[in-house]
Protein backbone atom coordinates (compact mmCIF):
# COMPACT_ATOMS: atom_id res chain seq x y z
CA UNK A 1 0.00 0.00 0.00
CA UNK A 2 1.23 3.45 -0.65
CA UNK A 3 0.57 4.39 2.98
CA UNK A 4 2.58 2.34 3.62
CA UNK A 5 5.44 3.09 1.49
CA UNK A 6 5.91 6.81 2.37
CA UNK A 7 5.29 6.42 5.85
CA UNK A 8 7.34 3.71 6.42
CA UNK A 9 8.38 3.08 10.24
CA UNK A 10 11.24 4.86 9.60
CA UNK A 11 9.99 8.29 8.53
CA UNK A 12 7.62 8.04 11.50
CA UNK A 13 10.64 7.39 13.83
CA UNK A 14 12.58 10.24 12.30
CA UNK A 15 9.39 12.48 12.87
CA UNK A 16 8.85 11.57 16.40
CA UNK A 17 12.34 11.40 17.11
CA UNK A 18 13.86 13.84 15.22
CA UNK A 19 18.17 13.29 15.53
CA UNK A 20 20.36 15.98 15.95
CA UNK A 21 17.50 18.88 16.60
CA UNK A 22 19.11 21.56 18.07
CA UNK A 23 20.94 24.56 17.32
CA UNK A 24 24.77 24.53 16.86
CA UNK A 25 25.12 28.20 18.44
CA UNK A 26 28.78 29.11 16.72
CA UNK A 27 27.91 27.51 13.82
CA UNK A 28 29.48 29.66 10.89
CA UNK A 29 26.93 28.05 8.19
CA UNK A 30 23.89 28.58 8.92
CA UNK A 31 20.73 28.92 6.43
CA UNK A 32 16.69 28.99 7.02
CA UNK A 33 14.04 28.22 4.37
CA UNK A 34 10.48 28.21 4.94
CA UNK A 35 8.00 26.25 2.30
CA UNK A 36 4.58 29.17 2.38
CA UNK A 37 2.82 26.19 0.59
CA UNK A 38 2.36 24.25 3.71
CA UNK A 39 4.60 26.65 6.20
CA UNK A 40 7.08 23.77 7.00
CA UNK A 41 10.07 25.48 8.47
CA UNK A 42 13.71 24.23 8.44
CA UNK A 43 17.00 26.12 9.64
CA UNK A 44 20.41 24.17 9.45
CA UNK A 45 23.81 24.62 11.17
CA UNK A 46 26.75 23.33 9.64
CA UNK A 47 29.97 22.72 11.25
CA UNK A 48 32.32 22.38 8.60
CA UNK A 49 36.17 22.60 8.15
CA UNK A 50 38.74 21.76 5.18
CA UNK A 51 36.16 21.54 2.76
CA UNK A 52 34.32 18.39 5.17
CA UNK A 53 31.41 18.58 7.17
CA UNK A 54 32.01 17.52 10.56
CA UNK A 55 28.64 17.91 12.57
CA UNK A 56 25.52 19.66 10.95
CA UNK A 57 21.65 20.14 13.08
CA UNK A 58 18.31 21.60 12.63
CA UNK A 59 15.42 23.29 13.94
CA UNK A 60 12.13 23.69 12.48
CA UNK A 61 8.51 22.61 12.19
CA UNK A 62 6.03 21.01 9.50
CA UNK A 63 4.44 18.20 8.46
CA UNK A 64 6.42 14.21 8.82
CA UNK A 65 7.85 14.02 5.73
CA UNK A 66 10.24 17.72 6.10
CA UNK A 67 10.73 17.09 9.26
CA UNK A 68 12.06 13.91 9.20
CA UNK A 69 13.55 14.36 5.75
CA UNK A 70 15.81 17.01 7.84
CA UNK A 71 16.80 14.53 10.44
CA UNK A 72 17.80 11.60 8.25
CA UNK A 73 19.72 14.60 6.32
CA UNK A 74 21.35 15.37 8.73
CA UNK A 75 22.78 11.71 10.12
CA UNK A 76 23.93 10.95 6.32
CA UNK A 77 25.78 13.88 5.27
CA UNK A 78 28.06 13.84 8.98
CA UNK A 79 31.50 13.44 8.25
CA UNK A 80 31.35 13.66 4.04
CA UNK A 81 33.14 16.19 2.21
CA UNK A 82 31.22 19.46 0.93
CA UNK A 83 31.29 17.21 -2.65
CA UNK A 84 30.04 14.15 -1.77
CA UNK A 85 27.03 16.23 0.07
CA UNK A 86 26.51 17.91 -3.27
CA UNK A 87 26.17 14.28 -5.03
CA UNK A 88 24.08 12.53 -2.20
CA UNK A 89 21.84 15.52 -2.57
CA UNK A 90 21.46 15.58 -6.00
CA UNK A 91 21.23 11.74 -6.16
CA UNK A 92 18.28 11.93 -3.27
CA UNK A 93 16.82 14.63 -5.74
CA UNK A 94 16.76 12.27 -8.40
CA UNK A 95 15.20 9.45 -5.97
CA UNK A 96 12.66 11.78 -5.04
CA UNK A 97 11.68 12.98 -8.68
CA UNK A 98 11.39 9.30 -9.81
CA UNK A 99 14.42 9.30 -12.45
CA UNK A 100 16.82 7.37 -9.81
CA UNK A 101 16.13 4.27 -8.25
CA UNK A 102 17.88 4.47 -4.82
CA UNK A 103 20.86 1.62 -4.26
CA UNK A 104 20.24 1.15 -0.09
CA UNK A 105 23.82 1.01 -0.04
CA UNK A 106 24.27 4.63 -0.76
CA UNK A 107 21.24 6.44 0.78
CA UNK A 108 20.55 4.19 3.94
CA UNK A 109 17.64 5.18 5.37
CA UNK A 110 16.78 7.82 3.13
CA UNK A 111 15.67 5.24 1.17
CA UNK A 112 11.92 5.27 3.46
CA UNK A 113 11.46 8.91 1.46
CA UNK A 114 11.02 7.07 -1.72
CA UNK A 115 7.35 6.47 -1.71
CA UNK A 116 6.71 10.18 -1.68
CA UNK A 117 7.21 10.52 -5.44
CA UNK A 118 3.99 9.59 -5.84
CA UNK A 119 3.05 12.40 -4.26
CA UNK A 120 4.22 15.41 -6.46
CA UNK A 121 2.91 18.15 -3.70
CA UNK A 122 5.04 17.30 -1.07
CA UNK A 123 7.94 16.52 -3.26
CA UNK A 124 8.77 19.97 -2.02
CA UNK A 125 8.30 18.87 1.81
CA UNK A 126 11.00 16.08 2.14
CA UNK A 127 13.42 18.70 -0.68
CA UNK A 128 13.22 21.42 1.66
CA UNK A 129 15.99 20.25 4.08
CA UNK A 130 18.28 19.64 1.27
CA UNK A 131 17.88 22.82 -0.40
CA UNK A 132 18.43 24.27 3.17
CA UNK A 133 21.95 22.60 3.58
CA UNK A 134 23.32 23.39 0.49
CA UNK A 135 22.52 26.88 0.55
CA UNK A 136 24.42 26.79 3.48
CA UNK A 137 26.97 25.16 2.18
CA UNK A 138 27.39 27.55 -1.00
CA UNK A 139 29.81 29.93 0.68
CA UNK A 140 31.95 26.98 1.98
CA UNK A 141 32.00 25.42 -1.05
CA UNK A 142 33.46 28.45 -3.26
CA UNK A 143 35.41 29.01 0.20
CA UNK A 144 36.87 25.67 -0.42
CA UNK A 145 37.02 26.03 -4.37
CA UNK A 146 39.11 29.08 -4.17
CA UNK A 147 41.09 28.24 -1.40
CA UNK A 148 44.85 27.54 -2.42
CA UNK A 149 45.52 24.05 -2.13
CA UNK B 1 -30.36 2.38 -6.57
CA UNK B 2 -30.42 2.72 -2.84
CA UNK B 3 -31.78 5.74 -1.32
CA UNK B 4 -29.60 6.40 1.73
CA UNK B 5 -29.80 10.14 2.50
CA UNK B 6 -32.88 12.14 3.96
CA UNK B 7 -33.95 14.77 1.82
CA UNK B 8 -33.01 18.01 2.86
CA UNK B 9 -35.62 20.68 2.68
CA UNK B 10 -36.41 19.71 -1.39
CA UNK B 11 -32.96 18.88 -2.34
CA UNK B 12 -32.66 15.13 -3.37
CA UNK B 13 -28.96 14.41 -2.86
CA UNK B 14 -28.91 11.12 -3.91
CA UNK B 15 -30.70 12.36 -7.65
CA UNK B 16 -28.51 14.82 -7.51
CA UNK B 17 -25.09 12.77 -7.74
CA UNK B 18 -26.32 10.87 -10.11
CA UNK B 19 -25.54 13.86 -12.58
CA UNK B 20 -21.99 13.83 -11.48
CA UNK B 21 -20.32 11.48 -13.87
CA UNK B 22 -17.15 11.70 -11.97
CA UNK B 23 -18.87 10.44 -7.75
CA UNK B 24 -19.42 7.53 -9.24
CA UNK B 25 -15.01 7.04 -9.71
CA UNK B 26 -13.20 5.12 -7.26
CA UNK B 27 -9.65 6.17 -5.48
CA UNK B 28 -7.77 3.14 -5.29
CA UNK B 29 -10.01 0.67 -3.96
CA UNK B 30 -12.26 3.91 -2.45
CA UNK B 31 -15.22 5.32 -3.68
CA UNK B 32 -14.32 9.55 -4.28
CA UNK B 33 -15.26 11.33 -0.86
CA UNK B 34 -15.08 14.82 -3.40
CA UNK B 35 -14.89 17.39 0.18
CA UNK B 36 -12.80 20.22 -1.69
CA UNK B 37 -16.02 22.29 -3.47
CA UNK B 38 -14.29 25.44 -2.50
CA UNK B 39 -11.36 24.84 -4.11
CA UNK B 40 -13.65 23.81 -7.34
CA UNK B 41 -16.99 22.21 -7.96
CA UNK B 42 -17.80 19.34 -10.19
CA UNK B 43 -19.96 19.29 -12.73
CA UNK B 44 -23.05 17.94 -13.94
CA UNK B 45 -23.55 16.12 -16.67
CA UNK B 46 -26.26 19.35 -18.04
CA UNK B 47 -23.02 21.01 -18.21
CA UNK B 48 -20.73 18.82 -20.05
CA UNK B 49 -23.06 18.35 -22.07
CA UNK B 50 -24.19 22.31 -22.93
CA UNK B 51 -20.52 22.49 -23.86
CA UNK B 52 -20.19 19.53 -25.90
CA UNK B 53 -22.99 20.56 -27.72
CA UNK B 54 -21.66 23.97 -28.55
CA UNK B 55 -19.08 22.53 -30.19
CA UNK B 56 -20.63 19.80 -31.80
CA UNK B 57 -23.42 21.99 -33.37
CA UNK B 58 -22.85 25.74 -32.79
CA UNK B 59 -19.01 26.63 -32.55
CA UNK B 60 -17.83 29.62 -34.68
CA UNK B 61 -16.37 33.12 -33.36
CA UNK B 62 -18.75 35.48 -31.58
CA UNK B 63 -19.35 38.64 -32.89
CA UNK B 64 -17.11 38.58 -36.35
CA UNK B 65 -19.03 36.03 -38.84
CA UNK B 66 -22.01 36.43 -41.09
CA UNK B 67 -23.14 33.37 -41.06
CA UNK B 68 -25.38 31.14 -39.16
CA UNK B 69 -22.87 29.63 -36.82
CA UNK B 70 -21.58 32.51 -35.85
CA UNK B 71 -25.05 34.15 -35.27
CA UNK B 72 -25.88 30.88 -33.40
CA UNK B 73 -22.77 31.23 -31.60
CA UNK B 74 -22.73 34.95 -30.32
CA UNK B 75 -27.27 34.20 -29.64
CA UNK B 76 -26.24 31.54 -27.17
CA UNK B 77 -22.78 33.61 -25.82
CA UNK B 78 -25.11 36.27 -25.06
CA UNK B 79 -27.92 34.09 -24.19
CA UNK B 80 -25.64 32.90 -20.86
CA UNK B 81 -24.67 36.63 -20.27
CA UNK B 82 -28.81 37.21 -19.66
CA UNK B 83 -28.89 33.96 -17.94
CA UNK B 84 -25.89 34.64 -15.45
CA UNK B 85 -27.19 38.36 -15.12
CA UNK B 86 -30.58 37.12 -14.06
CA UNK B 87 -29.13 34.89 -11.67
CA UNK B 88 -27.16 37.55 -9.66
CA UNK B 89 -30.29 39.77 -10.04
CA UNK B 90 -28.82 42.29 -12.57
CA UNK B 91 -31.40 44.30 -14.58
CA UNK B 92 -29.03 44.72 -17.62
CA UNK B 93 -27.01 41.75 -19.03
CA UNK B 94 -24.43 44.12 -20.35
CA UNK B 95 -23.18 44.97 -16.90
CA UNK B 96 -22.20 41.33 -16.53
CA UNK B 97 -18.37 41.19 -18.23
CA UNK B 98 -17.39 37.97 -19.15
CA UNK B 99 -13.61 36.37 -18.40
CA UNK B 100 -11.66 33.50 -16.16
CA UNK B 101 -13.35 34.63 -13.32
CA UNK B 102 -12.65 36.06 -10.07
CA UNK B 103 -8.94 36.50 -10.01
CA UNK B 104 -8.99 38.59 -13.85
CA UNK B 105 -12.07 40.53 -11.91
CA UNK B 106 -10.30 41.93 -9.53
CA UNK B 107 -7.40 42.53 -11.61
CA UNK B 108 -9.56 44.03 -14.32
CA UNK B 109 -11.41 46.39 -11.54
CA UNK B 110 -7.83 47.02 -10.02
CA UNK B 111 -6.47 47.87 -13.56
CA UNK B 112 -9.11 49.49 -14.96
CA UNK B 113 -10.80 51.33 -12.48
CA UNK B 114 -7.97 51.65 -9.33
CA UNK B 115 -5.22 52.94 -11.50
CA UNK B 116 -7.39 54.96 -13.33
CA UNK B 117 -9.09 56.71 -9.98
CA UNK B 118 -6.97 56.15 -7.27
CA UNK B 119 -3.90 58.68 -6.81
CA UNK B 120 -2.07 59.72 -3.65
CA UNK B 121 -3.26 60.21 -0.40
CA UNK B 122 -6.33 57.85 -1.15
CA UNK B 123 -6.97 54.57 0.83
CA UNK B 124 -8.04 51.18 -0.19
CA UNK B 125 -10.05 49.02 2.35
CA UNK B 126 -9.36 45.45 2.63
CA UNK B 127 -9.78 42.83 5.37
CA UNK B 128 -7.11 40.20 6.81
CA UNK B 129 -10.05 37.79 5.53
CA UNK B 130 -9.20 38.28 1.88
CA UNK B 131 -8.20 35.83 -0.45
CA UNK B 132 -4.67 36.79 -2.18
CA UNK B 133 -6.59 37.46 -5.33
CA UNK B 134 -8.45 40.35 -3.45
CA UNK B 135 -5.04 41.58 -1.95
CA UNK B 136 -2.28 41.71 -4.96
CA UNK B 137 -4.45 43.26 -7.42
CA UNK B 138 -4.83 46.09 -4.86
CA UNK B 139 -1.21 45.99 -3.86
CA UNK B 140 0.19 46.52 -7.55
CA UNK B 141 -2.59 49.38 -7.93
CA UNK B 142 -1.65 50.71 -4.74
CA UNK B 143 1.92 50.84 -5.62
CA UNK B 144 1.15 52.22 -9.29
CA UNK B 145 -0.62 55.10 -8.12
CA UNK B 146 0.90 55.99 -4.35
CA UNK B 147 -2.49 55.10 -2.81
CA UNK B 148 -2.35 53.13 0.68
CA UNK B 149 -3.66 49.55 1.69
CA UNK B 150 -5.79 49.53 5.19
CA UNK B 151 -6.78 46.40 6.51
CA UNK B 152 -10.16 45.56 8.71
CA UNK B 153 -8.76 43.04 11.01
CA UNK B 154 -10.27 39.40 12.40
CA UNK B 155 -11.89 38.68 16.00
CA UNK B 156 -11.23 35.51 17.09
CA UNK B 157 -14.28 34.11 16.04
CA UNK B 158 -13.49 34.17 12.56
CA UNK B 159 -16.02 37.36 11.73
CA UNK B 160 -14.46 40.80 10.63
CA UNK B 161 -13.71 43.06 13.32
CA UNK B 162 -15.70 46.05 12.66
CA UNK B 163 -15.28 47.45 15.75
CA UNK B 164 -13.38 50.07 14.47
CA UNK B 165 -15.13 50.32 11.37
CA UNK B 166 -15.49 54.04 11.54
CA UNK B 167 -11.66 54.71 11.95
CA UNK B 168 -11.02 52.25 9.09
CA UNK B 169 -13.51 53.64 6.76
CA UNK B 170 -13.18 57.47 6.16
CA UNK B 171 -13.71 60.19 3.74
CA UNK B 172 -10.01 58.78 2.15
CA UNK B 173 -11.56 55.24 1.54
CA UNK B 174 -12.07 55.38 -2.29
CA UNK B 175 -12.55 51.61 -2.37
CA UNK B 176 -13.42 48.62 -0.20
CA UNK B 177 -13.05 45.33 -1.58
CA UNK B 178 -14.13 42.63 0.84
CA UNK B 179 -14.77 38.84 0.71
CA UNK B 180 -18.82 37.64 -0.11
CA UNK B 181 -17.18 34.43 1.84
CA UNK B 182 -14.17 33.31 3.32
CA UNK B 183 -13.15 30.65 1.58
CA UNK B 184 -11.07 29.25 4.89
CA UNK B 185 -13.18 30.50 7.65
CA UNK B 186 -16.35 29.71 6.25
CA UNK B 187 -17.61 33.47 6.93
CA UNK B 188 -20.41 35.34 5.24
CA UNK B 189 -19.41 39.19 5.97
CA UNK B 190 -22.54 41.37 6.06
CA UNK B 191 -22.14 42.55 2.56
CA UNK B 192 -25.00 45.12 2.75
CA UNK B 193 -24.16 46.54 5.78
CA UNK B 194 -20.21 46.83 4.48
CA UNK B 195 -21.91 48.28 1.17
CA UNK B 196 -24.15 51.14 3.08
CA UNK B 197 -21.05 52.53 5.42
CA UNK B 198 -18.73 52.41 2.29
CA UNK B 199 -21.64 54.20 0.25
CA UNK B 200 -21.95 56.53 3.43
CA UNK B 201 -18.42 57.72 2.46
CA UNK B 202 -18.45 58.08 -1.06
CA UNK B 203 -16.32 54.62 -1.18
CA UNK B 204 -17.17 51.80 -4.03
CA UNK B 205 -17.73 48.35 -2.56
CA UNK B 206 -16.53 45.50 -4.24
CA UNK B 207 -17.39 42.01 -3.68
CA UNK B 208 -15.46 39.22 -4.37
CA UNK B 209 -18.29 36.64 -4.90
CA UNK B 210 -16.05 33.37 -5.38
CA UNK B 211 -17.75 31.99 -2.36
CA UNK B 212 -20.78 33.38 -2.35
CA UNK B 213 -22.63 33.26 -5.54
CA UNK B 214 -22.48 29.59 -5.46
CA UNK B 215 -23.87 29.22 -2.22
CA UNK B 216 -26.44 32.13 -1.72
CA UNK B 217 -29.49 33.48 -3.61
CA UNK B 218 -27.64 36.46 -4.72
CA UNK B 219 -28.77 39.73 -5.68
CA UNK B 220 -27.01 42.58 -6.52
CA UNK B 221 -29.45 45.38 -5.68
CA UNK B 222 -30.47 43.97 -3.05
CA UNK B 223 -26.63 44.05 -1.64
CA UNK B 224 -26.24 47.25 -3.26
CA UNK B 225 -22.29 46.31 -3.85
CA UNK B 226 -20.88 48.01 -7.16
CA UNK B 227 -19.26 44.84 -8.55
CA UNK B 228 -19.41 41.48 -8.05
CA UNK B 229 -16.85 39.00 -9.31
CA UNK B 230 -18.22 35.55 -10.18
CA UNK B 231 -16.12 32.43 -9.82
CA UNK B 232 -18.11 29.91 -12.82
CA UNK B 233 -15.96 27.21 -11.46
CA UNK B 234 -17.05 26.89 -8.59
CA UNK B 235 -20.86 27.12 -9.26
CA UNK B 236 -20.72 23.83 -11.58
CA UNK B 237 -19.56 25.45 -14.61
CA UNK B 238 -16.36 25.02 -16.57
CA UNK B 239 -13.08 26.39 -15.56
CA UNK B 240 -12.27 29.63 -16.88
CA UNK B 241 -15.90 30.75 -16.68
CA UNK B 242 -17.49 33.49 -15.01
CA UNK B 243 -16.38 37.39 -14.81
CA UNK B 244 -18.23 40.45 -12.89
CA UNK B 245 -20.81 42.30 -12.61
CA UNK B 246 -20.63 46.47 -12.47
CA UNK B 247 -22.90 49.21 -12.02
CA UNK B 248 -23.09 50.78 -15.56
CA UNK B 249 -21.97 54.08 -14.81
CA UNK B 250 -18.92 52.04 -13.27
CA UNK B 251 -18.09 50.37 -16.69
CA UNK B 252 -18.19 53.38 -18.77
CA UNK B 253 -15.69 55.67 -16.91
CA UNK B 254 -13.08 52.87 -16.21
CA UNK B 255 -10.69 51.81 -18.48
CA UNK B 256 -10.84 48.23 -20.37
CA UNK B 257 -7.64 45.91 -18.95
CA UNK B 258 -7.12 43.82 -22.15
CA UNK B 259 -6.64 45.30 -24.92
CA UNK B 260 -6.93 43.72 -28.12
CA UNK B 261 -9.43 42.42 -31.09
CA UNK B 262 -13.21 43.10 -30.49
CA UNK B 263 -12.74 45.68 -27.51
CA UNK B 264 -12.34 48.73 -29.84
CA UNK B 265 -14.57 50.69 -31.99
CA UNK B 266 -11.72 52.73 -33.81
CA UNK B 267 -8.32 52.03 -34.38
CA UNK B 268 -5.53 54.75 -35.32
CA UNK B 269 -1.95 54.82 -34.97
CA UNK B 270 -1.72 56.75 -31.69
CA UNK B 271 -4.73 55.83 -29.90
CA UNK B 272 -8.12 53.74 -29.94
CA UNK B 273 -11.30 54.75 -29.08
CA UNK B 274 -13.31 51.85 -27.16
CA UNK B 275 -16.21 49.08 -28.28
CA UNK B 276 -19.44 49.73 -25.69
CA UNK B 277 -19.96 47.86 -22.47
CA UNK B 278 -19.65 44.99 -22.22
CA UNK B 279 -17.69 44.18 -25.37
CA UNK B 280 -14.48 46.83 -24.13
CA UNK B 281 -13.50 44.40 -21.61
CA UNK B 282 -13.80 41.29 -24.08
CA UNK B 283 -10.90 41.53 -25.96
CA UNK B 284 -9.87 38.93 -27.91
CA UNK B 285 -11.57 34.90 -28.92
CA UNK B 286 -13.76 34.74 -25.32
CA UNK B 287 -14.15 31.68 -23.89
CA UNK B 288 -17.32 30.88 -25.24
CA UNK B 289 -18.00 27.31 -24.86
CA UNK B 290 -17.45 27.71 -21.16
CA UNK B 291 -19.60 30.51 -20.53
CA UNK B 292 -22.46 28.53 -22.53
CA UNK B 293 -21.71 25.75 -19.66
CA UNK B 294 -21.63 28.34 -17.10
CA UNK B 295 -25.34 29.11 -18.30
CA UNK B 296 -26.26 25.26 -18.05
CA UNK B 297 -24.99 25.52 -14.35
CA UNK B 298 -27.23 28.33 -13.43
CA UNK B 299 -30.02 26.30 -15.41
CA UNK B 300 -29.20 23.67 -12.67
CA UNK B 301 -28.93 25.50 -9.68
CA UNK B 302 -31.81 27.32 -10.46
CA UNK B 303 -33.50 24.26 -11.00
CA UNK B 304 -32.44 23.04 -7.35
CA UNK B 305 -33.21 26.23 -6.18
CA UNK B 306 -30.50 28.50 -4.62
CA UNK B 307 -32.91 27.99 -1.13
CA UNK B 308 -32.43 24.44 -1.81
CA UNK B 309 -28.80 24.21 -1.95
CA UNK B 310 -28.52 27.22 0.80
CA UNK B 311 -30.45 24.86 3.28
CA UNK B 312 -28.36 21.73 2.05
CA UNK B 313 -25.21 23.42 2.88
CA UNK B 314 -26.36 24.40 6.63
CA UNK B 315 -27.59 21.12 7.37
CA UNK B 316 -24.26 19.56 6.02
CA UNK B 317 -21.80 22.17 7.26
CA UNK B 318 -23.65 21.70 10.63
CA UNK B 319 -23.21 18.25 10.86
CA UNK B 320 -19.57 18.21 10.01
CA UNK B 321 -18.95 20.92 12.50
CA UNK B 322 -20.36 19.17 15.47
CA UNK B 323 -18.64 16.01 14.10
CA UNK B 324 -15.36 17.74 13.60
CA UNK B 325 -15.64 19.52 17.44
CA UNK B 326 -16.51 16.13 18.90
CA UNK B 327 -13.58 14.20 17.45
CA UNK B 328 -11.51 17.07 19.38
CA UNK B 329 -10.58 18.86 16.32
CA UNK B 330 -9.89 22.95 16.38
CA UNK B 331 -11.99 24.92 13.73
CA UNK B 332 -11.11 28.01 12.17
CA UNK B 333 -14.24 30.29 11.69
CA UNK B 334 -17.42 30.54 12.85
CA UNK B 335 -19.91 27.55 14.57
CA UNK B 336 -23.09 29.39 13.72
CA UNK B 337 -24.17 27.82 10.52
CA UNK B 338 -26.45 31.11 9.76
CA UNK B 339 -23.50 33.32 9.22
CA UNK B 340 -21.43 30.77 7.83
CA UNK B 341 -21.09 28.93 4.20
CA UNK B 342 -19.68 24.87 3.69
CA UNK B 343 -16.23 25.86 3.89
CA UNK B 344 -14.87 24.07 7.26
CA UNK B 345 -11.26 24.80 8.00
CA UNK B 346 -9.70 22.90 11.35
CA UNK B 347 -6.57 21.44 12.68
CA UNK B 348 -6.85 17.77 14.26
CA UNK B 349 -5.15 17.38 17.64
CA UNK B 350 -0.77 17.06 16.75
CA UNK B 351 -1.71 16.05 12.65
CA UNK B 352 -0.02 18.11 10.12
CA UNK B 353 -2.24 19.39 7.50
CA UNK B 354 -0.43 17.40 4.69
CA UNK B 355 0.02 14.15 6.59
CA UNK B 356 -3.61 14.40 7.04
CA UNK B 357 -4.41 15.00 3.74
CA UNK B 358 -2.31 12.15 2.63
CA UNK B 359 -3.68 9.97 5.01
CA UNK B 360 -7.70 11.21 3.58
CA UNK B 361 -6.34 10.23 0.16
CA UNK B 362 -5.95 6.97 0.92
CA UNK B 363 -9.44 6.51 1.98
CA UNK B 364 -10.41 8.59 -1.20
CA UNK B 365 -11.15 11.44 0.45
CA UNK B 366 -10.07 14.71 -1.16
CA UNK B 367 -9.50 17.82 1.14
CA UNK B 368 -7.29 20.98 0.79
CA UNK B 369 -4.66 21.25 3.14
CA UNK B 370 -2.27 24.22 2.87
CA UNK B 371 -2.70 28.19 3.43
CA UNK B 372 -5.84 28.21 0.98
CA UNK B 373 -4.64 31.69 -0.49
CA UNK B 374 -5.14 32.86 2.51
CA UNK B 375 -2.07 33.96 4.27
CA UNK B 376 -2.89 36.64 6.34
CA UNK B 377 -6.09 34.54 7.94
CA UNK B 378 -3.57 31.70 8.58
CA UNK B 379 -0.45 34.35 10.69
CA UNK B 380 -4.16 35.63 12.82
CA UNK B 381 -4.85 32.63 14.43
CA UNK B 382 -0.70 31.45 13.75
CA UNK B 383 -0.61 28.36 12.45
CA UNK B 384 1.07 27.59 9.22
CA UNK B 385 -1.70 25.70 7.75
CA UNK B 386 -4.84 24.08 8.20
CA UNK B 387 -7.48 21.18 6.91
CA UNK B 388 -10.04 22.52 4.52
CA UNK B 389 -13.17 19.76 3.71
CA UNK B 390 -15.37 22.10 2.07
CA UNK B 391 -19.75 21.13 1.06
CA UNK B 392 -21.65 21.55 -1.88
CA UNK B 393 -24.77 20.21 -3.12
CA UNK B 394 -23.90 16.61 -3.89
CA UNK B 395 -22.11 16.17 -0.45
CA UNK B 396 -23.82 13.97 2.20
CA UNK B 397 -23.78 13.18 5.91
CA UNK B 398 -21.99 9.50 4.90
CA UNK B 399 -18.91 11.54 3.85
CA UNK B 400 -18.88 13.58 6.50
CA UNK B 401 -18.80 10.08 8.43
CA UNK B 402 -16.15 8.90 6.13
CA UNK B 403 -13.52 12.04 7.38
CA UNK B 404 -14.37 11.44 10.70
CA UNK B 405 -13.73 8.19 11.04
CA UNK B 406 -10.65 8.91 9.01
CA UNK B 407 -9.38 10.96 11.23
CA UNK B 408 -8.98 8.26 13.76
CA UNK B 409 -6.77 6.76 11.46
CA UNK B 410 -4.83 9.69 11.25
CA UNK B 411 -4.66 9.92 14.34
CA UNK B 412 -3.56 6.12 15.24
CA UNK B 413 -0.36 7.15 12.91
CA UNK B 414 1.04 10.12 13.48
CA UNK B 415 -0.55 10.05 17.77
Amino acid sequence: MALDEIYKEVILDHYKNPRNKREIPDAKLTCSKNNPLCGDEITVYVHADGGKVLDVSFVGQGCSISQSSASMMTESVSGKSVEEVGELSTSVRGMLSGEIEPDEDEFGELVALKGVVKYPIRVKCAVLAWDVLQEALAGEGAAAATSPH
Amino acid sequence: MAVTERRTAGLDVERVRADFPILSRTVGDRPLVYLDSAATSQKPRQVLDAERDFYERHNANVHRGIYLLSEEATELYEGARAKIAGFIGATDPDTVIFNRGTTESINAIAHGWGRKFLKEGDEILLTDMEHHSNIVPWQLAAKATGATLRYIPITDEGLLDLSELGSLLTEKTKVFAVTGGSNSLGTFPPVRQLADAAHAVGALLVVDGAQLVPHLPVDVAELDCDFLTISGHKMLGPTASGGFYAKRELLEEMDPFIGGGHMIHEVFHEYSTWNEVPGKFEGGTMNIAQEVGLAAAVDYLEDLGMENVRAHEVEIAGYALERLLGAGARIFGPTDTSIRGGAVSFWHKEVHPHDLATVLNEEGIAVRAGHHCNQLVMRRFGVPATTRASFYVYNTKHEVDALIEALGKAESIFG
